[in-house]
């Protein structure tokens, strides 16, 4: 597969490291109400769609970037790739 | 008597003979060749014997698709099993041999399975050899891999190398036939990158076996010419001998370029083949159409060849297959091979039709009819005829093509989700469904099965493709040739016919179809599975049509309803040692080495692999017998002065920032934030699910800079993780990561003398001392005269030590340094036997203890894991489960009677009781000698381990029968109270 990094254009997936679900991202609050629960769900609850999906690619032979790719897992089509770090500040992470 | 069936002309050079042996035999051929054209130039038809049979064959096609004559290439080193003798381009010196067979090949004893053939049906693995099920692995395989299989491996290592490469180009054409050569030429002269691949040697396709002309060139010369003008192009790359082997995603194929292959031995530094990674925009696939054969009675003997592999013979290498053939076809084009062997002056026995309107013939018989069965032991004698009327007609001849028609080769259009669908017109499956992205199909694989509709269908396919690409498309002149419209009548098998073949190289017949058929097996994927038909290396190209005929028919329903199975990568076989590439033996993987390592060598240090590191793991002496005589020296000598390890290979990463303190407390589970500069802290880092993922510690040289160091093994994924924290979790954190194992040599420095040694090293102004410096320390100090150098007064072995840490290029400069200051303390270098001695004798957890089913509670250091602060794991390492009571502790093990050995991976079971899995009390992690105790010791994981120091148990290691009495520990076996540490 070709993954067109936002920085440095398209290369090659094996220059990637793959993780999962960009969902990832979404850490919970330590100090929510519910938070044994949120974690439990943030660490082990996971779509698996047949189709399109959101998930974290790291460029580790590369500029270190991760990335947030999404790819249908029916075809390998991707239509967007994104800096993670964009995302995450897009979903309201900070520090 | 030599090339009996040699003819004249065709692209053969007769100037230039080839000498070559098949199964021990010499034969003459030419260049041009191939070794099955040799081989019927030379009268042999009988070149192998059936994989289930060993029934006598002989080649059936031309081509890639050949699913019969099989043979082993070459010897010795080189032997290679089940090459196509259809596809061997000869060369000078060629031997090869026959396989699949017991005894001469026209005597083969295994011949008697024929004779059984009634129980070697569909399915019979499954049948027969169900019972008793012991019989299975020591009597039923060994006897069935015996009589079945195909060629053998010299089981020797191969001499030759193969590359790996990469190109790119807009346009990536498969296939030089009319259609592909047309689609080049389109390209190429329009100015776009271009690669045209094709398997064989020479290119041309079928322009090379067809007698029609191109304007006044005969196809031959026409193709020749394109080519010779493709290659003076600069932007156009031809590759003959160069297989596309699959469609991968995103306009990326994969192609093995055969360099070698067609010489005896590879050409002085060449490799033998080269797996290339294409990235094209677009592809024209031009791989042009697969003649089918017709199933008829005794249809497999050595003579009997589709129609078209006959013409190729003729025409492409002046062949004639026999001096007397016959012809069955249900189509036209059959007739083509009658008249092309006719005008060479072979004797066409009679073409036999199915349909009533066939053409007619001026210059042999024409017959209406249906061969019913043959005759001819080990090659064809007799093809027996039953004609329209009713009677019976034998034809003598020794060849006999057949033409059911043409499968466009659809192959590549399915190797993502193509599915293809039914032409009612030419009776084929065409390309359908979703093919690979940017690919166009054109000539013959599109359904265009004349010349002209090739040449028309691949220029237009390539001007497609260039207006898309955004260039301006140059029209070519193409030349007026053939344009014969298709004529058949769908043919599959003949009425009533049993032991009639469809997929010759797994020895399936059309009773094998009926009988799966009747046992239930209705889905096409189901057939393929019971009966095997189509999964022989050659995919069932020339089969898969026939099998899914008569299955559509026993199901009452149309092919397409009945639908077909699909086509998968790679194109044809591919060797492993292509796909490996450089890729093998010591070249496995890359190979890390540390500075030190050319003075390690020099010190006749043994090596081990970590990772992808190469680290001393002892350094043998004069007179030392066994490596533990190695290692207990450098314990000894490392407790009692100083020793020397070359630890470069820990994960180093800098970390850097406002917020560095804050990103450390996120990612260990311990407290960070207050530590101060100057000092190190070891860190014990979580996954997010609680369980221990990494230790190591991290060096605060300023307020917004530390050092982390990571476990050998995990340097990568740590790193990952760091910055999937920083980047994902943390994207305003003030902090910048850069991993930099590879810019410091890093040694460590242990033993009661390492503080006297180390002021050898360190420049005057840098004071050591135990006040100045003590345990935790560390600074950037400069060494040797001025060279920068981080020191860390961290400890792994127990021992007052040191890490010292220098830019890279000096690291062999340090080494060489610190073993000439430390002559006057005996200073030993040790390796990472020594060093994993020295931790478990003082009990530091490391790999076997962070084995990723561990926690920190599990480890003894729950307390360390910070309830004031959020970090990774934090929050699921409170949960219930992971701190039961009776929950697993790290203990040390020592044994009772001090000779007896302490193994790892044992168990731990109460003194009295059952010994089984119900009763497991827990396990060993790391084991040693220690030569400082004098006896075996070892580190394990107790239930409530940390309350039952002092309890008398029992060790069990079922898997080699040995058990020993032990008794429980503390994990500290050397110095527990720290004190050398801090002297």
């Amino acid at each position: 597969m070709i993954i067109n990094h936002p920085l440095l254009g398209p290369r090659d997936s094996a220059e990637f490291t793959y993780l999962g679900d960009a969902k990832l991202i979404d850490r919970p609050d330590a100090a929510s109400e519910n938070a044994a629960q949120e974690f439990y769900e943030y660490a082990y609850l996971r779509d698996n769609p047949a189709g399109w999906h959101k998930e974290l690619w790291f460029h580790e032979a590369g500029d270190r970037s991760w990335l947030v790719v999404t790819r249908n897992t029916l075809t390998h089509e991707i239509s967007k790739v994104e800096l993670a770090r964009d995302v995450a500040r897009s979903r309201g992470r900070s520090k | 008597m030599s090339q009996v069936n040699r003819l004249n002309g065709g692209q053969v050079n007769a100037d230039q003979p080839l000498k070559f042996k098949f199964d021990g035999k010499s034969f003459t051929g030419q260049q041009g060749d191939t070794l099955a054209s040799a081989l019927l130039a030379n009268g042999v038809r009988l070149m192998g014997r059936s994989f289930k049979y060993h029934r006598p064959r002989g080649v059936l096609t031309a081509g890639s698709e050949e699913p019969n004559a099989l043979v082993e290439l070459r010897t010795g080193a080189r032997q290679e099993p089940n090459t196509r003798a259809t596809t061997i381009e000869l060369f000078d010196g060629l031997t090869a041999k026959s396989q699949n067979r017991l005894g001469p090949l026209q005597f083969d004893l295994l011949a008697i399975n024929d004779r059984f053939s009634n129980f070697l049906t569909a399915g019979f693995y499954y049948k027969t050899f169900m019972w008793p099920a012991a019989f299975w692995e020591k009597i039923y395989e060994p006897i069935i891999r015996h009589a079945a299989g195909l060629g053998s491996l010299s089981l020797q290592e191969d001499p030759d190398v193969y590359d790996k490469g990469f190109l790119h180009c807009d346009l990536l054409v498969i296939g030089a036939g009319p259609a592909g050569l047309a689609a080049a030429l389109t390209a190429g002269r329009s100015g776009a990158q271009v690669i045209l691949a094709d398997e064989d040697f020479r290119m041309g396709g079928r322009l090379n076996s067809e007698t029609f002309v191109l304007g006044d060139q005969s196809g031959a010369d026409w193709a020749d010419s394109v080519i010779a003008e493709l290659a003076s192009l600069s932007n156009v790359r031809v590759m003959p001998r160069t297989t596309i082997i699959g469609a991968f995603d995103h306009g990326i194929y994969g192609a093995v370029e055969r360099i070698s292959d067609h010489k005896i031995v590879p050409d002085a530094g060449k490799p033998r083949q080269i797996l290339w990674r294409i990235y094209t925009k677009r592809t024209v696939l031009a791989a042009g159409a697969i003649e089918r054969p017709i199933a008829f009675e005794n249809n497999d003997r050595p003579g009997i060849m589709l129609a078209s592999a006959i013409r190729t013979y003729a025409n492409r290498f002046a062949v004639a297959a026999d001096q007397r053939i016959a012809i069955f076809t249900n189509n036209d084009d059959g007739h083509r091979t009658a008249q092309d062997l006719h005008a060479k002056g072979i004797k066409i026995s009679a073409v036999v039709d199915v349909r009533p309107d066939a053409p007619r013939s001026m210059d042999y018989e024409v017959l209406n009819g249906e061969v019913v069965d043959t005759k001819g032991r080990l090659g064809l004698t007799f093809a027996e005829v039953r004609l329209a009327d009713g009677t019976m007609r034998a034809l003598e001849c020794g060849a006999l093509g057949v033409s059911g028609g043409w499968n466009p080769n659809v192959h590549m259009t399915c190797h993502q989700r193509g599915r293809p669908t039914w032409n009612d017109a030419l009776a084929a499956f065409v390309p359908g469904g979703v093919l690979p992205p940017g690919m166009t199909v054109a000539g013959a694989a599109n359904g265009d099965m004349s010349t002209a509709g090739a040449l028309k269908g691949g220029a237009a396919a390539a001007s497609s493709v260039l207006k898309d690409l955004g260039l301006t498309a140059k029209t070519i002149k193409l030349p007026q040739t053939e344009d014969t419209p298709v004529a058949i009548k769908p043919f599959w098998y003949v009425e009533g016919c049993s032991r009639a073949w469809l997929d010759q190289q797994n020895d399936v017949t059309v009773k094998d179809v009926k009988l799966s058929h009747q046992e239930g097996f209705r889905s096409v994927e189901h057939l393929k599975r019971y009966t095997t038909l189509g999964m022989a290396t050659d995919q069932g190209k020339t089969s898969n049509m026939g099998g899914l005929a008569i299955m559509a028919e026993l199901a009452g329903k149309t092919i397409p309803e009945v639908g077909t199975t699909i086509f998968r990568p790679p194109y044809t076989p591919t060797s492993i040692g292509v796909l490996a590439g450089r890729h093998r033996g010591q070249e496995f993987h890359p190979k890390r080495l540390t500075p030190s390592h050319k003075w390690a060598q020099e010190q006749g240090a043994v090596f081990v692999e970590v990772g992808n590191w190469l680290r001393a793991q002892w350094f043998p002496r004069a007179g030392e017998t066994t490596w533990r005589e190695s290692v207990d020296r450098e314990v000894l000598a490392t407790r009692k002065s100083v020793g020397v390890c070359d630890v470069t290979t820990l994960g180093k990463v800098d970390v850097q920032g406002a917020d560095a303190a804050a990103f450390l407390n996120k990612i260990y589970c311990n407290a960070f934030a207050k530590l101060e500069v100057g000092k190190t802290r070891y860190g014990l880092m979580l996954r997010e699910d609680g369980i221990a993922k990494d230790d190591g510690t991290a060096a605060r040289l300023a307020e917004d800079h530390f050092v982390v160091t990571t476990t050998t093994a995990n340097a990568l994924p740590v790193y990952r993780h760091m910055e999937f924290v920083r980047q994902c979790l943390f994207p305003d954190m003030d902090v910048q990561l850069i991993s930099t194992t590879e810019a410091w040599a890093q040694y460590a420095i242990a033993g009661p003398n390492s503080r006297a040694l180390l002021q050898k090293i360190v420049d005057p102004d840098t004071e050591i001392s135990n006040e100045a410096f003590p345990f935790m320390g560390c600074a950037n100090i400069t060494v040797c005269g001025g060279l920068r150098a981080r020191l860390f007064r961290i400890s792994f072995s127990g021992e007052l030590a040191y890490e010292i840490a220098v830019p890279t290029a000096y690291g062999d400069a340090l080494i060489r340094k610190i073993m000439e200051v430390g002559t006057e303390f005996d200073v030993t270098p040790y390796g990472t036997e020594a060093l994993g001695v020295m931790r478990i004798e003082k009990g530091h957890a490391a790999g076997n203890e962070l084995n990723g089913t561990t926690t920190a509670q599990n480890l003894g250091m729950g307390r360390m894991v910070s309830k004031t602060k959020d970090s990774i794991g934090s929050k699921l390492s409170e949960r219930e489960g992971l701190n039961a009571a009776g929950d697993l502790r790290q203990v040390g093990i020592k044994p009772v009677n001090p000779a007896d050995a302490v193994p790892a991976g044992a168990h731990l079971m109460n003194a009295d009781g059952p010994v089984d899995a119900a009763h497991d009390q827990g396990y060993v992690t790391s084991a040693c000698f220690s030569p400082n105790l004098g006896h075996a010791i070892a580190l394990g994981f107790l239930k409530n381990g940390d309350t039952r120091l002092g309890e008398v148990m029992r060790i069990v290691s079922p898997l080699n029968d040995y058990a020993t009495t032990v008794e429980i520990v503390s994990a500290h076996f050397i110095d527990p109270q720290g004190e050398r540490l801090r002297a």
